[in-house]
C-alpha cells in the first residue's frame, strides 16, 4: 500500500499531503522535510526510486511540481510511476492543462479527485472516464444543493 | 459582522506576503477572525472558514481549533459542508485525536445515506483513517455495502474492508461470505479492489489462502481476457488494457502459487504468455513484465519459465531507462541466491552497471557484483571492483572495501594475490577502510609466513609514498616492527629486493611519530614497532633514545608505552628478546569476545563430581588471539609465553575444576589435577608488581575465611587495561601454635566467570602470624555479575591432614561492578 503522497514545489513548498497511516503531527513535518530534501537533492537524470527507512520512495517531476509517494517494500515501483501519472492525467482532465497554480487555488478539488482515485493507499478505480464522471456528479450535487449556479460555494 | 473573506481571496492575499513574518501576521489575523466566527456558531460560513483553515494548515500553521467544526460540518445536511467536513476530518482528525471517535455516529448515518456520493465520502474517510474502535463499530455496515450491486459503492466498500482488516485482523472472517462472487463482476473498479481485498486476506491467513486457491483458474481467465481482448478505451494505457488490474492479479497469483505445485502448474501458461506478449516500449509494459518476473521466481515454476524470467531481467539491464535498470538489479539481487548460474550469465552486463552515472544503480550493481564473485571469476571481478573502488563516491568506499576483503578472503587464488589486493585497497581507499580491518589484516599477514619479506617491502614502499591513510600506516608500522630484519637484509624473493638501511627504516618510523597526519593510535603502533626493532636491528642506542624521549610525551598512551619500554631496557633487559620475539601464527576467531581464554570455570555445585576431566593442554596458538581479544584487538603487543609444569590429570572425583599452577612442593601425594595453561596477560611473568597496575584503592579488603586459626584475607586490585579482570591477592595467616604445612588453596567460580590462580609464595603458613602465604587470583567477569567463590583448603596441621570447603559471598560490590 501507499503510505503517503506529497506534492511540493521546486522551493520545497507543500501543495498537497495525503497520509494513509496515522502519523503524529511532528512526525509528518519531519517526513515532509526529509522527502523534500532527498528528492530536491537528486541529480536531474537519476532514477526515480529511493530507499528511505523501510519504504520505497517513488517520485516524479511534472513541470514545477514534484509528486512523491512512499510505498511498502513489496510494491511495484514501475507501477507506482503509472499511478502518479494517472493522477496527473486526472487533474489535467479536470482543470484543463493543469498547472501548479490550479492546485494551489483549488487544493480541495485536488483532494476530492485523489479521494476518488485512491482509498486506504490502494487504487480504487482504473477507468479515467468513470472517475471523471463521479467527480462531475459530486460537483453537481454541490452546486444544486447550494443553489448557486455560477458562484463558487465558498 | 461582515462576511468572512473567500478562500481564494485569502490564498491570493497570503501569496503576496514578501516575508515569513508578513505571512505569519496575515495568518494570525485571519485565524482570529475565523475563531470568532466559530464562536458565533455561524452555519452559513462555517464551510468557508474550515476550508481556509485547511489551507493555512497546509502552510504549516496550527489548526486544531477547527477539529470540532469539522465534526459539525460532517453532521450538516448540505453536501458541500460534508465534503469539506470529511476532508478536514481526514487532515486534522486522525485516530490520535480525542474527538476522533465522535465521528463514528455521523459516519454510520452517512453510510446509510440515500445519496451514493455521501455514502462514498463516509466510506472513503473510514477507509483512510478509521481507528480500530471505529472499524469494529462499523464493520457490519461495510460488510453490507460489500454485497451491494452498486459498483460505485462496492469498490469503495472492498478497500474499506481492507483497511478494517489491517486495523482489526480478527474481523477478517466476517467478510468471507461477501467475497463469494466478487470476481464475477464485470466492473474493473470492483474487480481491482476485490483482488486487493483477496490479496490482503490471503497474506494474513493461511486458512484463507487455502480457501482461495480454488480461484486460480478464474484469475487466470480474467488475466487472459485482459491480454487477448481488443482495444478498450476505458482502460487502455498505451495499448495495454488495464495494467493496474493485470499487476494486481499477477501479485495475487504469486501468493496463491507459492509453495503449491498444482496452482503453479495452472498459471504456467498465462505467465509465459504475459512474459512474451507484453509490449515493452513503454514503462507500463515493463511494469507488468516486472511483476510477472517476480511471480515466476516466487512460485514453483518450471525451469524453462525461470530462465525466461532471468533473461527478461537481463534485457532490462540493457534498457535505456534507468528505472528499469534499477529494478532489474534489485530483482537479480533477490534471485542470485536461488538461481545463481542463470544470473552469472549476465555478469558482464551487471559489471558494466558499475560505471553507470546513477548512484542508486551503482550501489545495486556493487551489491550484486559481490554476490556473484566465486572461485572462477575472482581475478576478473576483482579487477573491476578495484577499479570501481578507485573511482566511486566516498559513500561507497567503506562498503566496497569491506566487500573486497571478504571476497578476497574467501576466494583468493594465491597468498601473493591476496596481499596485493589488500595493498591495493589500502592505498586507494585507505581512509575509508573499517576499523576492524586492521587487526584482520595483521592476522592474515602473520599467517602468510612465506610472504613476510615481500609484504614488508611493499608496505615500506607504500609508506614512503603516503603516510596519510591511517589503516595503511598502522599495518605497515606493525609489519616493519615485526619483519624489519627481513626488510633490511634484502631477502625478498617475489620481487626485486630494495636496499634500505636500518637508519632509513627508523627515520620513517620516527617520521610517523612526529607527523601531524598520524592519529594517536598510529603513533602507538610506530613506537611499538620501533621498540620491536631493538631486537632485530643493531642500532639499539638510537632506539633507546627515541623511547626515552617519549617517556615525557603529553599523550598518556604514548607516555605509558615509552616508560614501560624504558623499563625494559633498564631493569628487564634480559627479558627483552623473549618479549619482543616474532609473533606466532594466530588462529582465526569468529568473535571479539574473550572466548578462547583457555581456562575452565568452577562448577557451582561441587557435590557433583566431574568424572570426565579432560586435561587441558597449553595452546600457544591461542595466546596471541586471546591477547587481541582481551585488549580489544587494536594493538598487538608481543606476548611472553611463561611455561609452567603441566600436571597430570587426576583420575576424577575432583570436586572443583581448577586452573592455575599450584606448585606443590614436597608432597608425593598426587596433586589435584591442575591442567595448566597460562593465558598471556600482558607482561605477566615479570612480577606481580605490574607496571600498569592501576590500584583502585577504593576496594576494601575482606576476610574470606577464618576458621580453626586459619585466616584468609582478600585484597583487590583492578588489572589494567581490562577492567573486567579483578586481581585478588589472598593472604593466609595462622594464629595457632603450629605451622600449617602443605597448604593448598583452591578456588572455583560460577560459569560466567573465568579464574586463574598464580603461584603461591609458599605452602607453609607459619604459626602465630609469623608470616603469610600470598597467592594471586585473577577473575574475569565480563558480564559484571556478582562475584561468588567456593574455596577449598587443604593443609597438614599437627601431623594430620585438614580439609575444608567454604563459600565466599561477601565480596565488596566494587570488586565486580
Amino acid at each position: 500500500m501507499m503510505h503517503f503522497l506529497l506534492l511540493f514545489s521546486r522551493q520545497g513548498k507543500l501543495r498537497l499531503q495525503k497520509w494513509f497511516t496515522p502519523v503524529p503531527e511532528r512526525e509528518k513535518k519531519k517526513i515532509v522535510r526529509d522527502m523534500t530534501t532527498m528528492v530536491l537533492g537528486r541529480k536531474p537524470r537519476s532514477c526515480n526510486f529511493l530507499h528511505w527507512k523501510d519504504l520505497k520512495i517513488v517520485y516524479k517531476k511534472y513541470a514545477s511540481l514534484y509528486f512523491c509517494c512512499g510505498l511498502d517494500a513489496e510494491e511495484n515501483e514501475l507501477l507506482a510511476l503509472e499511478v502518479l501519472h494517472r493522477y496527473v492525467e486526472l487533474l489535467d482532465k479536470y482543470f484543463g492543462n493543469v498547472c501548479e497554480l490550479d492546485i494551489i487555488f483549488n487544493f480541495e478539488k485536488a483532494y476530492f479527485i485523489l479521494d476518488e482515485f485512491l482509498l486506504g493507499g490502494e487504487v480504487q478505480e482504473t477507468s479515467k472516464q468513470v472517475l471523471s464522471r463521479s467527480i462531475e456528479a459530486s460537483d453537481m450535487l454541490q452546486e444544486t444543493m447550494e443553489e448557486y449556479m455560477s458562484k463558487p460555494a465558498f | 459582522m461582515p462576511a468572512p473573506i473567500r478562500l481564494r481571496e485569502l490564498i491570493r492575499t497570503i501569496r503576496t506576503a514578501r516575508t515569513q513574518a508578513e505571512e505569519r501576521e496575515m495568518i494570525q489575523k485571519e485565524c482570529a477572525a475565523i475563531r470568532s466566527s466559530f464562536r458565533e456558531e455561524d452555519n452559513t460560513y462555517r464551510c468557508r472558514n474550515v476550508a481556509k483553515l485547511l489551507y493555512m494548515h497546509m502552510l504549516g500553521y496550527p489548526a486544531h481549533f477547527g477539529q470540532l467544526e469539522c465534526l459539525k460540518l460532517i453532521a450538516s445536511q448540505k453536501f458541500t459542508d460534508k465534503r469539506i467536513g470529511y476532508l478536514g476530518a481526514m487532515l486534522l482528525l486522525d485516530e490520535r485525536q480525542d474527538v476522533h471517535l465522535l465521528m463514528t455516529n455521523c459516519i454510520k448515518n452517512d453510510l446509510n445515506h440515500s445519496t451514493q456520493y455521501v455514502q462514498g465520502l463516509a466510506l472513503c474517510t473510514l477507509g483512510c483513517m478509521g481507528s480500530s474502535e471505529m472499524c469494529r463499530d462499523l464493520a457490519g455496515e461495510v460488510e453490507k455495502l460489500l454485497k451491494t450491486s452498486n459498483s460505485y459503492l462496492r469498490k469503495k466498500a472492498a478497500l474499506c474492508a481492507v483497511h478494517v482488516i489491517r486495523k482489526v485482523p480478527e474481523l477478517m472472517e466476517m467478510f468471507l461470505p461477501a467475497t463469494k462472487n466478487l470476481l464475477s463482476e464485470k466492473n474493473h473498479g470492483v474487480l481491482h479492489t476485490s483482488v486487493v481485498l483477496l490479496t490482503e486476506m490471503c497474506e494474513r491467513s493461511p486458512d484463507m489462502l487455502l480457501h482461495f486457491r480454488k480461484l486460480v483458474p478464474q484469475l487466470v481467465r480474467i488475466l487472459k481476457n485482459l491480454i487477448m481482448s481488443g482495444y478498450s478505451p476505458e482502460h487502455d494505457v498505451s495499448g495495454i488494457s488495464d495494467p493496474f488490474l493485470q499487476v494486481r492479479i499477477l501479485r495475487l497469483l504469486r501468493i496463491l502459487g507459492r509453495s503449491d505445485d498444482d496452482s503453479s502448474e495452472a498459471m504456467n501458461d498465462i505467465l509465459a504468455q504475459v512474459a512474451t506478449n507484453t509490449e515493452t516500449s513503454k514503462n507500463v509494459g515493463n511494469a507488468i513484465l516486472y511483476e510477472t518476473v517476480l511471480t515466476i521466481m516466487d512460485i514453483k515454476s518450471e525451469s524453462g519459465l525461470r530462465v525466461l524470467a532471468i533473461n527478461i531481467l537481463g534485457r532490462f539491464l540493457l534498457n535505456n531507462d534507468k528505472n528499469i535498470r534499477y529494478v532489474a538489479l534489485t530483482s537479480l539481487l533477490k534471485t542470485v541466491q536461488t538461481d545463481h548460474n542463470a544470473v552469472q550469465r549476465h555478469r558482464s552486463t551487471i559489471v558494466d552497471c558499475l560505471k553507470d552515472l546513477d548512484v542508486s544503480i551503482k550501489r545495486r550493481a556493487m551489491e550484486l557484483s559481490f554476490a556473484l564473485v566465486n572461485g572462477n571469476n575472482i581475478r576478473g571481478m576483482m579487477k573491476e571492483l578495484l577499479y570501481f573502488l578507485d573511482s566511486c563516491d566516498p559513500e561507497f568506499k567503506a562498503d566496497c572495501a569491506s566487500g573486497v576483503f571478504l571476497a578476497a578472503e574467501k576466494y583468493a587464488p594465491s597468498k601473493r594475490w591476496h596481499i596485493d589486493t589488500i595493498m591495493r585497497v589500502l592505498t586507494t581507499a585507505g581512509s575509508y577502510v573499517r576499523d576492524d580491518s586492521v587487526p584482520n589484516l595483521i592476522q592474515l599477514i602473520t599467517n602468510s609466513v612465506e610472504m613476510h619479506a615481500y609484504t614488508v617491502q611493499r608496505l615500506y614502499k607504500a609508506l614512503l609514498d603516503d603516510i596519510s591513510q591511517q589503516p595503511l600506516v598502522q599495518v605497515s608500522s606493525w609489519c616493519i616492527g615485526e619483519y624489519g630484519d627481513l626488510l633490511v637484509s634484502g631477502q625478498c624473493e617475489e620481487e626485486e629486493p630494495i636496499q634500505v638501511t636500518e637508519d632509513e627504516v627508523l627515520d620513517v618510523l620516527e617520521g610517523l611519530l612526529v607527523s601531524n597526519l598520524s592519529t594517536p593510535v598510529t603513533r602507538g603502533y610506530s613506537l611499538t614497532a620501533i621498540m620491536k626493532l631493538s631486537t632485530r636491528f643493531s642500532s639499539v642506542n638510537r632506539i633507546k633514545k627515541v623511547v626515552s624521549i617519549y617517556g615525557s610525551s603529553i599523550d598518556v598512551e604514548l607516555q605509558q608505552r615509552a616508560v614501560e619500554y624504558n623499563a625494559l631496557f633498564k631493569k628487564y633487559d634480559h627479558m627483552r628478546p623473549a618479549l619482543l620475539e616474532r609473533m606466532p601464527i594466530m588462529e582465526k576467531t569468529a568473535s571479539n569476545g574473550p572466548t578462547e581464554i583457555v581456562q575452565t570455570n568452577g562448577e557451582t555445585e561441587p557435590s557433583v563430581p566431574d568424572t570426565k576431566h579432560p586435561p587441558l593442554v597449553t595452546q600457544p596458538a591461542n595466546q596471541a588471539n586471546d591477547l587481541l581479544d582481551l585488549l580489544g584487538g587494536n594493538d598487538v603487543v608481543p606476548v611472553i609465553q611463561t611455561t609452567l609444569p603441566t600436571k597430570p590429570a587426576s583420575a576424577g572425583g575432583e570436586l572443583l575444576d581448577l586452573l592455575g599452577d599450584l606448585s606443590l612442593s614436597g608432597g608425593p601425594a598426587p596433586a589435584p589435577s591442575v591442567p595448566v595453561s597460562q593465558p598471556p596477560f600482558l607482561l605477566d611473568g615479570l612480577s606481580s608488581q605490574p607496571l600498569f597496575n592501576d590500584i583502585s584503592a577504593a576496594i576494601p579488603p575482606m576476610t574470606a575465611y577464618s576458621k580453626n586459626g586459619l585466616k584468609i584475607e582478600f585484597t583487590f586490585e583492578r588489572a589494567n587495561p581490562n577492567p573486567n579482570i579483578a586481581v585478588i591477592t589472598i593472604h593466609a595467616t595462622n594464629t595457632t601454635e603450629d605451622d600449617m604445612t602443605e597448604f593448598v588453596f583452591q578456588a572455583a567460580v560460577p560459569k560466567t566467570f573465568q579464574l586463574q590462580l598464580l603461584s603461591p609464595s609458599s605452602n607453609i603458613v607459619p604459626a602465630l602470624n609469623h608470616g603469610s602465604v600470598t597467592q594471586v587470583i585473577r577473575v574475569l567477569n565480563p558480564q559484571k555479575q556478582q562475584l561468588r567463590m567456593r574455596v577449598k583448603l587443604t593443609y597438614t596441621h599437627k601431623g594430620s591432614p585438614v580439609q575444608d570447603l567454604a563459600e565466599v559471598n561477601n565480596f565488596p560490590p566494587q570488586s565486580w561492578q
